[in-house]
């Protein structure tokens, strides 16, 4: 059987799929929309039915484009998604408002399921409703009580769902029928007589005076939408997360790294060597790594928001920062997914999926990657410590602190501007508006955070992890192939050097490695965009690192790296940045000045350097469109932010 | 006396008395803001805007936008027997 989840958002209702599925969910697309479709799986008596859950909607007439999916199943009988049962979740807390879409989806004739939720919030707020009334005007519903905050009523759903009874024709408003999406005056004619029949019913046993302004809740909020505690218990949380992430997402990162080039190299040692070899220990594996690596900032940024989410203080931080946002074409929303980029704008991206609003969500999703993330700190440090020197501005400010503050208020900056522009030019005939429920402070369920934090890896590894792991083999094979007898050659040629400067094995190692590269298809490449890049200060060497870094900024280190291993004096180990320093062109000018180093931090700051995040793109827009987009802009402001810089300094 | 939402200030009551029509009003309607509804201004962001409102003990957000297309009266303690 087919069975779909419906209700109102803040009832609870992913805590009941989570309850009634745990962990055997799985996430598809509804056709035609952004929003995911998650399907569980639920077994009762040995049978197995199919629970799918749709987004959490106040009506059946949808708000945004992605809420139609709702409408557009549930008018249609033919469609693929239509249910044989409605489960619909009723905060009991707010009986009349949730009665809306329970009333409008009980008058489908569908066989239905109410479960009224969050009973034990409705007893603390006084708010005792009466199952008999209730029962007595839904008689072809059955009710059953639950909170899943505690757990129970598992049992009690399932029952009902077996039991489900039959339809009898019944209907709670028998004039009305199903509007037509675009018929606004139909709709509100509807609501209207809904909502006035629902008033005159009383569903509460007893009448008491319930304001939220009693509450705990109203209490917390004076301070944390307080015009300067509000932004500065923000400010405490933020620290707070980021502490985390910088503290604790290294420690795994580090093992992921060295674990897979261990495996690699292992993998090495056993297989005989061949293509197939290469592919495997020099290709895949470390593509699969690379993906991998994104893990654990991605878990603990998620688990922050997720508990953010649940406690209900991130619509306060929505309702506090959305005035701000909004002249910038951004929405409240957008904060949490520009301020996870500063870790990484996988994680940011992913988070967008919250604002309902498809233009302000898409802005928020194309400007996120301007923000600096931690893959452009090694990128940063190496090029600071390269050509800015060290000393103090004005006795007490760290020169080479003042720049990686610029690059990253640089990016911060450009980030909100071109969100400004994107509001200028992207078109649309929804309006966006807040109209946002702001639900009383809870304590997390630890369970849902924990299904929230594997669902977003889980998406992120198999959906953007095929494209990274696709283009990571691409990467690897333009840089270990080329044009056939010049790479061979240039092996031998290097070879024959080292023996001549008398190198030990792994200098010579590098020497070769560094002239194949040279010769690879990527070296190619780099030389043939040689032209275009001189503007900036480049030579076709970074050039090459520019290509290879597109699979991660940071990979612009090891590949610089590996390019510079060319020693023509035998001296041994000598460290990069030194080697990068005495690089001199043609005409014996050293290649990193003032000028190309800065260019080449501003290039950094505005590059899409980063094929995780266009993956992750793709996901979350489910087209290609949007990440092309994205990688066409960005470049082009890289380019030229980078040629500007260059002319200014040199 | 009829006036804007966006105007009222926070901790005062009002019953609804309208909604300005436009795409907006089947969306504040499904929020239970429907005629003759007695809600309560709590708070506002600290820069005015959006501002939050109690609807029958729960708690909506809006923007000043939105506020606006909503007509509202004072709501008087001695009209409320029937509210």
């Amino acid at each position: 059987m087919k069975i779909a989840l419906l209700g109102n958002p803040n009832t609870g209702k992913s805590s009941i799929f989570n309850l009634l599925t745990g962990m055997r969910q799985h996430v598809g697309n509804f056709p035609g929309v952004t929003v995911d479709k998650k399907t569980g799986t639920l077994n009762i008596d040995k049978e197995q039915h199919e629970l799918v859950d749709f987004p959490g909607t106040y009506s059946l007439y949808p708000r945004s484009k992605d809420e139609e999916v709702v409408y557009n199943v549930l008018s249609d009988k033919n469609n693929d998604n239509y249910p044989d049962l409605a489960l619909v979740v009723v905060d009991a807390s707010n009986l009349e408002r949730n009665l809306l879409l329970f009333s409008q989806v009980y008058d489908l004739q569908l066989p239905t399921v109410m479960v009224l939720n969050m009973t034990d919030l409705a007893l603390k707020r006084n708010k005792k409703y009466n199952l008999e009334t209730l029962q007595k005007t839904f008689p072809d519903a059955t009710i059953v009580e639950s909170n899943a905050r505690v757990k129970s009523g598992k049992g009690r759903i399932n029952d009902a769902i077996s039991n489900v009874k039959k339809r009898t024709g019944h209907s709670f408003c028998s004039e009305q029928s199903l509007c037509d999406i675009d018929d606004i005056t139909c709709q509100e004619n509807t609501v209207s007589k809904r909502f006035s029949k629902i008033e005159s019913i009383d569903f509460t046993q007893k009448e008491s005076e319930v304001n939220a302004k009693t509450t705990l809740t109203s209490k917390f909020d004076k301070i944390l939408v307080h015009k300067v505690w509000g932004y500065l218990i923000f400010a405490v949380v933020l620290m707070v997360i980021f502490q985390f992430i910088y503290e604790f997402a290294g420690i795994p990162m580090d093992i992921i790294d060295s674990s897979f080039s261990d495996l690699s190299s292992w993998l090495a040692t056993q297989l005989p060597a061949g293509i197939f070899t290469d592919l495997l220990t020099q290709g895949i594996v470390p593509g699969i790594g690379g993906v991998v690596i994104f893990i654990p900032q991605i878990a603990l940024l998620f688990f922050f928001i997720a508990v953010l989410e649940e406690t209900g203080y991130l619509s306060r931080v929505v309702f506090i920062m959305d005035r701000i946002m909004r002249p910038l074409g951004l929405n409240g929303k957008s904060v949490v997914p520009l301020i996870s980029s500063v870790a990484c704008a996988i994680p940011g991206v992913m988070a967008a999926r919250t604002i309902s609003d498809r233009k302000e969500r898409m802005i928020t999703v194309m400007v996120t990657p301007l923000m600096s993330c931690s893959a452009r700190i090694p990128v940063y440090t190496l090029l600071i410590a390269l050509v800015i020197p060290e000393g103090t501005v004005g006795g007490f400010m760290n020169l080479q602190g003042l720049v990686l503050f610029g690059l990253y208020a640089l990016g911060t900056i450009s980030a909100l501007l071109v969100a400004w522009v994107l509001k200028k030019i992207i078109k649309t005939n929804e309006k966006g508006f807040l109209l946002l429920e702001m639900p009383s402070y809870k304590m997390p369920r630890w369970g849902n955070i924990g299904i929230t934090v594997w669902e977003k890896i889980r998406v992120f590894i198999w959906d953007a992890g095929k494209v990274i792991l696709a283009i990571s083999i691409i990467l690897w094979a333009m840089a270990t192939y080329g044009p056939k007898n010049n790479m061979e050659q240039a092996g031998i040629t290097a070879e024959a050097k080292a023996i001549q400067l008398g190198l030990n094995e792994e200098d010579t190692d590098q020497l070769v490695a560094s002239a194949k590269l040279e010769n690879s298809y990527i070296g190619i490449m780099g030389k043939t965009i040689e032209p275009a890049i001189k503007p900036l200060g480049y030579d076709w060497k970074i050039g090459v690192s520019l290509i290879t870094s597109f699979a991660a900024r940071e990979v612009f280190v090891g590949s610089m790296a590996t390019i510079y291993a060319v020693q023509d004096d035998g001296e041994e180990n000598i460290p990069l940045i030194d080697k990068m320093r005495a690089e001199k062109r043609n005409d014996g000018t050293p290649v990193f000045t003032l000028a190309s180093g800065l260019s080449l931090m501003v290039f950094y700051v505005f590059a899409m350097q980063c094929m995780a995040t266009l993956a992750v793109v793709k996901r979350e827009t489910k087209s290609w469109k949007w990440p092309i987009i994205q990688l066409g802009y960005m470049g082009v402001l890289a380019y030229l932010a980078a040629w500007i810089t260059f002319i200014i300094a040199s | 006396m009829k006036s804007s939402l966006s105007s009222i200030a926070n901790g005062t009551k009002v019953i609804v008395q309208s909604i300005t029509e436009s795409q907006l009003r089947v969306k504040l309607m499904e929020m239970g803001l429907t005629k003759g509804k007695v809600i309560e201004v709590l708070y506002r962001a600290p820069l005015g805007d959006p501002m939050a409102i109690d609807i029958n003990g729960y708690v909506l957000s809006l923007r000043k936008d939105e506020a606006s297309l909503i007509q509202v009266d004072l709501f008087e303690q001695k009209t409320t027997e029937k509210v």
